[in-house]
């Protein structure tokens, strides 16, 4: 088995749903200049709920084939993590509007630590597994193995990037929220309902970021209400990389991202001589990400913003 | 004096005389009222004014977004641990470690901030997170393939602070009184902190504070006007760094162990939030800050207690709900106050001034002619 081509496929997969989770960093990022900390924790909110309606779904009709059952999980998780996110904008968000910047961060990790208490109170500390219900073939290319999940996993993630891509350069709403992105104050003059817009802005980013969960979930076969910390903090990371407001630069950073935790597991044992293992897959990651900054300071996509006074 | 003045009020001698005296048997008052475990907490708590006011150099004075700061008491913790313990089988005396760990800190501050200088905002923001997360996962991994931190594990036995042939790990007799090791241990986080307290008051004042304000403000006039950015940049990461590694110093000595696990993200996020609630650049405010969220968490505690008085049984493990209400105070506290508790007066003008800049600038202007 090829070893490269191997990691290259697995960090695609996983690189594809850092992407999904990074594009509502980065949307929210783009309008409000604010690290939504809280949408990892939405992330992990839409994974519970859908792992709770599939529970469910199995016991009432246990004929149904696998694929609806996650869909049906899907379609309440995502109204479900919607709402959440609407809900944390109008009340943690909005009256920070006009606060010192840090202001809103603070408060975004509050809605975190609250997120994850939550869920730990109804779902347990325990980790909840995904059933085993998704179809399980397993192909070959070049070498590796490639499995019907993963297929999947790449094929839905690309459809949502490009739906949201057409979403933003095509629809009046997208039109809108660029508009709101560039200048807010400009935005409003010109008869745009601002509020309306950044409520949209979380609402479609929390959408993404469900289906994310869910997928994260299924591929590694387990959910828990921690997950979404780490998963928040890489795809935080993937917007930054890619330049941080910018929604092709999500893209690119998560599969970047994906690609170089991958590779870097599989191979820094050997450049490292065997004296670095790969659980400092992380630590490479992360140097990977620095690096990047030292050298394109506003990400790769990013636009070199001149500073204004 | 005027640093005084601006905090102790018209009458400062008297102030600080009452505030001395209250800081002195404050462990008493504490210890007889509360328990013992709450004198425990009140030295957390002066760990993490001080880490707090080291990170207040780096975000509130320079403005530079840190989100790895707890890297830094992390070095300065694992310092002492190398020299003072059974580890290595070294047992260097505390003066010398303390301030070791707290220049080692210093080193990585500088190390830090020496690749990140073109970098702004939320994108310093994730660089320093990321420095962060690769010291901890170092930390946690660095038992092969030789052993120098004991991995998850952690390093144990460390050496406790002994001044004098006196050690502070053990209880000790004075004038027929017993003064537990917390005791002792609160009188020598006391004496740090108000050591960083006055540097930082007087840094904050100093043709530095104000370069580190310039830099704040605008960081491309601050230039124009002469100000070696790079220099004050880093000038302010090493001296953040120095404070983080002190603390870290000390919480190893009066842990007695420490683990990787003690130097995770959330932490830097809560001092973070700290200097943030409390009114970041302002010390009072960032003092408050630290107070209040190292104690809440505790008070939390009783919240067991509670059920079983108001409800007759416990409904839900308080466990479970401290962490969930500490984040609700975390976003109410915040809602209520925006600026922070106690803002410091620059801020508190910068946030009324979005209503009317016009009319605040020309109150500042009659305000400079006064």
């Amino acid at each position: 088995m090829d070893i490269f081509t191997q990691q290259l496929i697995n960090g695609l997969v996983l690189g594809s749903i850092y992407a999904l989770v990074a594009l509502g960093y980065t949307m929210v990022y783009g309008i409000l200049e604010l690290i939504n900390f809280a949408h990892g924790e939405v992330t992990m909110i839409g994974a519970m709920v859908a792992l709770t309606v599939i529970g469910v779904l199995m016991g009432v009709a246990p004929d149904l084939p696998g694929l609806m059952v996650v869909f049906g999980g899907l379609l309440i998780a995502i109204p479900a993590c919607m709402a959440l996110a609407f809900g944390i904008e109008k009340i943690a968000y909005r009256p920070l509007r006009r606060a010192p910047r840090l202001a809103p961060l603070i408060t975004a990790i509050g809605v975190s630590i609250i997120l994850q208490n939550l869920a730990m109170l109804v779902w347990g500390r325990q980790y909840v597994s995904f059933p085993p219900i998704l179809p399980r073939g397993q192909h070959e290319i070049l070498g590796a193995h490639i499995t019907d999940l993963q297929i999947f996993i790449v094929v839905l993630s690309f459809s949502l990037m490009a739906g949201l891509w057409l979403l933003v350069e095509r629809t009046r709403l997208g039109r809108a929220m660029r508009a709101t992105a560039q200048s807010r104050e400009v935005a409003e003059l010109m008869g745009v309902n601002v509020d309306r817009v950044i409520s949209a802005t979380f609402v479609i980013g929390a959408a993404i970021a469900a289906i994310a969960g869910v997928m994260v979930s299924a591929y590694y076969g387990l959910a828990h209400y921690y997950m979404g910390f780490m998963l928040g903090l890489k795809a935080f990371s993937a917007a930054v990389l890619g330049g941080i407001g910018n929604i092709a630069g999500a893209m690119l950073g998560g599969l970047l991202l994906g690609v170089i935790e991958a590779l870097g597991a599989g191979y820094i044992g050997d450049i490292t001589g065997g004296f670095l293992g790969s659980h400092y897959q992380d630590v490479f990651a992360f140097f990977v990400l620095i690096l990047v900054l030292v050298f394109r300071p506003s990400g790769l996509l990013g636009e070199r913003v001149a500073s204004r006074a | 004096m005027q640093a005084v003045h601006k905090y102790l009020g018209a009458r400062p001698r008297l102030t600080l005389v009452l505030l001395a005296a209250l800081l002195v048997i404050l462990p008493f008052v504490v210890g007889a009222g509360l328990g013992n475990s709450w004198v425990r907490v009140l030295d957390f708590v002066l760990l993490y004014v001080l880490l707090a006011l080291g990170l207040n150099i780096v975000v509130g004075y320079a403005g530079l977004l840190d989100l790895g700061y707890i890297a830094f008491y992390a070095l300065g913790a694992y310092l002492y641990a190398w020299l003072a313990s059974p580890h290595f089988g070294l047992h260097l005396p505390f003066w010398a470690v303390l301030p070791l760990g707290a220049a080692l800190a210093g080193m990585f501050g500088v190390l830090l901030g020496a690749p990140t200088l073109r970098l702004r905002g939320d994108y310093l923001a994730i660089v320093t997170l990321g420095f962060g997360e690769i010291i901890r996962i170092f930390m946690n991994n660095l038992n092969a393939p030789f052993n120098l931190t004991n991995g998850p594990q952690g390093m144990n036995l460390i050496d406790p602070v002994s001044i004098g042939g006196v050690s502070l790990g053990r209880s000790l007799r004075v004038f027929g009184f017993t003064l537990p090791s917390t005791y002792l241990y609160y009188y020598l986080f006391l004496a740090a902190t108000l050591l960083v307290i006055v540097i930082a008051m007087r840094l904050q004042d100093s043709r530095i504070g104000r370069a580190w304000a310039a830099l704040r403000e605008d960081e491309v006039a601050a230039a124009a006007m002469g100000i070696n950015t790079r220099n004050v940049k880093l000038l302010a990461f090493a001296m953040g760094a120095t404070f983080g590694g002190l603390a870290g110093g000390l919480f190893a000595a009066f842990q007695g162990f420490i683990s990787p696990e003690s130097f995770n993200l959330w932490e830097s996020i809560l001092v973070l939030c700290m200097i943030v609630l409390g009114g970041m650049g302002n010390i009072p405010g960032v003092i408050l800050g630290a107070v209040l969220l190292t104690v809440i968490p505790e008070a939390l505690r009783y919240l067991g207690d509670l059920q079983r008085a108001t409800l007759g049984h416990v409904v839900v493990d308080p466990a479970d709900l401290r962490m969930l209400l500490f984040g609700v105070a975390l976003v109410a506290m915040m809602l209520f106050r925006p600026a922070g508790l106690l803002p410091s007066r620059q801020r508190k003008r910068e946030f009324s001034a979005q209503d009317g800049v016009a009319e605040q600038e020309q109150a500042d202007l009659y305000d400079a002619r006064a």
